[in-house]
């Protein structure tokens, strides 16, 4: 029962890690206005990209870099739509993800064919900085992207959210972008930055399941992260402390379900049921949080200057 | 004063652009998304000129290509013509996914009990189980918007991952298929199959169904009532109610009518194409739904033609991949670029170039 719990919790942050990174991405672009339903796509553009030049170039970290620097240029692609064109958010939103979905795919079918084992490449090494302390030591076993996305990223986040200027205009053009404006911010220059963010993040997100978790692309490699990452950030009401708090329980649910099924248990009700939970949870908390849920209020409103 | 500034080109705001603009909209952004995707044809080591006849025009030149770009487009109609009674109304309704798998667990159901029943009896049943399922599956996300003031983008969202869930089970436990070795049901009865229109080729009833759908979506949109009372609520929900609409209500029907239909084309799947239940029953044609009924700007005629022309490249693509070898997977490409680019330029033609 102990090594049970042990590996559930250790399970948890590794299984909560992308869908943090990119959580905290839409958290980002949510605040300055942005609904982000590109997060799907970007996820998946990341892990290929991520995967590709790992491979190609035979360093993990390269990888990861461009994979982060291709979720910028889809963050800015959605910041053209959206921001400069003022397209709806949601139909901006999931053409991203088709077309992402779509040139990856076509991509890896072009650079490795139609081969009916996929390639993999050695993935990164976890680190295990408690050694070998008891109990502690086990959890401590992570990869270091874990070990950034939690004391990194989360606590950045909530810096820059809350201790910045910048931080404070996200959060102002997420409520009135004419009132900022108005105090000579320019509220194109803020939406564009976050969602350049929020896309690095989400791409960093897919590129850890390929390189970290995986060490190989398949098609179902993001299986609709992306949107439990939306529904995680409503659920932790846009602060990145409570977003992890989200995270974690998703991640948990999650992990618990694969144990129990990698335990060959015979449970009388479908293992599916484990799966689905999660996406019921998340739809009862957003019941609970109802109207409590506090909308930045210029959400899903393009802003131009007349 | 004096101006220092020096005059140069801007884009202002106008509310008559030129009546030739609209009709140039396609044109150019088909223009624009060739020369967008012509970069990965030549990454594929391919002239795009050459791939472009074979993904725009050879389809059109034999007929069973022609009858496969009916066939493609039947869901597509479909899924378009569910989400746009939702977008008309203002609800985005991003679940046509979920509700179409819903359709056609009803449908799959229906029809594996429809044995000795003639078919006269079993398409309308499940025609009508169809549109019932994917009703109820888009229930509770409405209810939760009018009730609970709950965001509908998100909880359709998820409704689709529980629903895949929810056929994944299905599939893996009760209608498991003793004699397969896939996860999938039996097949329907004979006679709840839908016909051919044409013998020998894939074409069948459910085209008919999407056209009469696109038919109905006319008529309810430009001649009834109720159609009037959801473009206002889509326009401004706080004039809509103050003109004495019920909001909700119409918000409501709206969105059941949406599930609905998105559960009729899984039956259009099941009946037409499949014969029985797999997991891979719709690859997206729920989120195809939403970009075909943009591109058809939310009117009838607009996603039936939105829907055939993605029809002709999910054909093309094919015959382009057997043809010259470039991934199959540039069909969704040019998709997903073609309504960026046409996006764009619905909102550029609302501003014209002025030097001041």
């Amino acid at each position: 029962m102990e090594v049970f719990i042990i590996n559930l919790i250790a399970a948890t942050f590794r299984v909560s890690t992308p869908i943090l990174l990119a959580a905290i991405g839409e958290t980002y672009s949510e605040r300055a206005g942005i609904l982000n339903l590109g997060i799907e796509g970007i996820m998946f553009f990341g892990a290929f990209i991520g995967f590709i030049v790992a491979d190609k170039s035979g360093s993990l970290w390269m990888g990861l870099l461009v994979a982060i620097l291709s979720g910028v240029l889809a963050g800015l692609l959605m910041g053209l739509l959206s921001v400069s064109l003022g397209v709806n958010q949601h139909v901006s939103g999931l053409g991203i993800t088709l077309l992402l979905t779509g040139l990856s795919l076509f991509g890896f079918r072009l650079v490795y064919g139609g081969r009916s084992t996929p390639p993999a490449i050695p993935s990164f090494e976890t680190i295990r900085p408690l050694g070998d302390v008891p109990v502690l030591g086990q959890i401590s076993d992570q990869y270091l992207l874990t070990y950034i996305t939690f004391l990194v990223v989360i606590p950045l986040a909530w810096f820059i959210l809350y201790r910045t200027k910048f931080g404070l205009h996200i959060r102002a053009v997420g409520e009135n972008p004419e009132a900022v404006d108005a105090a000579g911010v320019n509220v194109y220059y803020v939406r564009y930055s976050v969602l350049a963010i929020g896309g690095g993040l989400m791409a960093a997100g897919g590129a850890f399941l390929s390189l970290a978790q995986l060490g190989a692309f398949t098609h179902g490699i993001i299986a609709g992260r992306g949107w439990v990452a939306i529904a995680i950030v409503i659920f932790g009401n846009w602060s990145p402390v409570k977003v992890m708090g989200g995270a974690l329980i998703f991640g948990g649910t999650f992990a618990l379900q694969l144990r129990l099924q990698a335990m060959g248990l015979q449970l009388p009700i479908p293992y599916e049921t484990f799966l689905a939970l999660p996406y019921v949870v998340t739809i009862i908390a957003l019941v609970l949080a109802g109207r409590n849920a506090s909308y930045p209020a210029a959400l899903l409103k393009p802003y131009r200057r007349e | 004063m004096e101006n220092t500034e020096k005059p140069r080109w801007r884009l202002v705001k106008t509310d008559n652009p030129p009546f030739w603009v609209k009709p140039l909209i396609p044109v150019l952004a088909l223009i624009g998304t060739f020369i967008l995707t012509s970069v990965l044809i030549l990454l594929a080591d391919a002239n795009p000129f050459d791939a472009y006849y074979y993904f725009l025009f050879a389809p059109l030149e034999n007929k069973v290509s022609l009858l496969e770009i009916l066939v493609k487009s039947t869901p597509l109609m479909i899924t378009g013509v569910a989400v746009t009674y939702a977008f008309a109304t203002g609800y985005y309704n991003i679940g046509a996914e979920g509700q179409l798998y819903a359709g056609a667990i009803a449908a799959t159901g229906i029809g594996m009990a429809m044995h000795g029943i003639p078919a006269i009896v079993a398409l309308p049943l499940m025609i009508i189980g169809g549109f019932v399922a994917g009703m109820v599956w888009a229930l509770i996300p409405a209810l939760l918007k009018v009730k609970l003031a709950v965001d509908e983008v998100v909880t359709t969202l998820l409704m689709n991952s529980i629903m895949a869930y929810i056929v994944s089970a299905i599939l893996n436990g009760p209608w498991r298929d003793p004699n397969s070795g896939w996860p999938q049901s039996p097949d329907i009865a004979p006679t709840a199959v839908f016909f051919k229109l044409i013998p020998r080729s894939r074409l069948n009833f459910g085209f008919v169904l999407a056209i009469v759908l696109i038919l109905i979506l006319w008529i309810v949109m430009t001649r009834t009532s109720f159609g009037l009372k959801m473009r206002a609520v889509g326009l401004g929900k706080p004039a809509a109610k103050f003109a004495g609409i019920k909001v909700n209500r119409t918000i409501l029907t709206a969105a059941l009518i949406s599930g609905g239909i998105a559960g009729i084309a899984g039956v259009a799947e099941v009946a037409g194409i499949h014969f029985h239940l797999i997991g891979e029953i719709s690859p997206g044609y729920g989120y195809t739904g939403v970009i075909i009924a943009t591109l058809g700007s939310l009117n009838a005629f607009g996603v039936g033609l939105a829907a055939l022309f993605f029809g002709l490249v999910e054909t093309g693509a094919q015959t382009l991949s057997r043809a010259l070898g470039v991934p199959v997977y540039l069909g969704e490409v040019t998709q997903a670029t073609m309504l960026l680019v046409a996006l764009g330029m619905l909102l550029l033609q609302r501003y014209k170039l002025r030097r001041m």
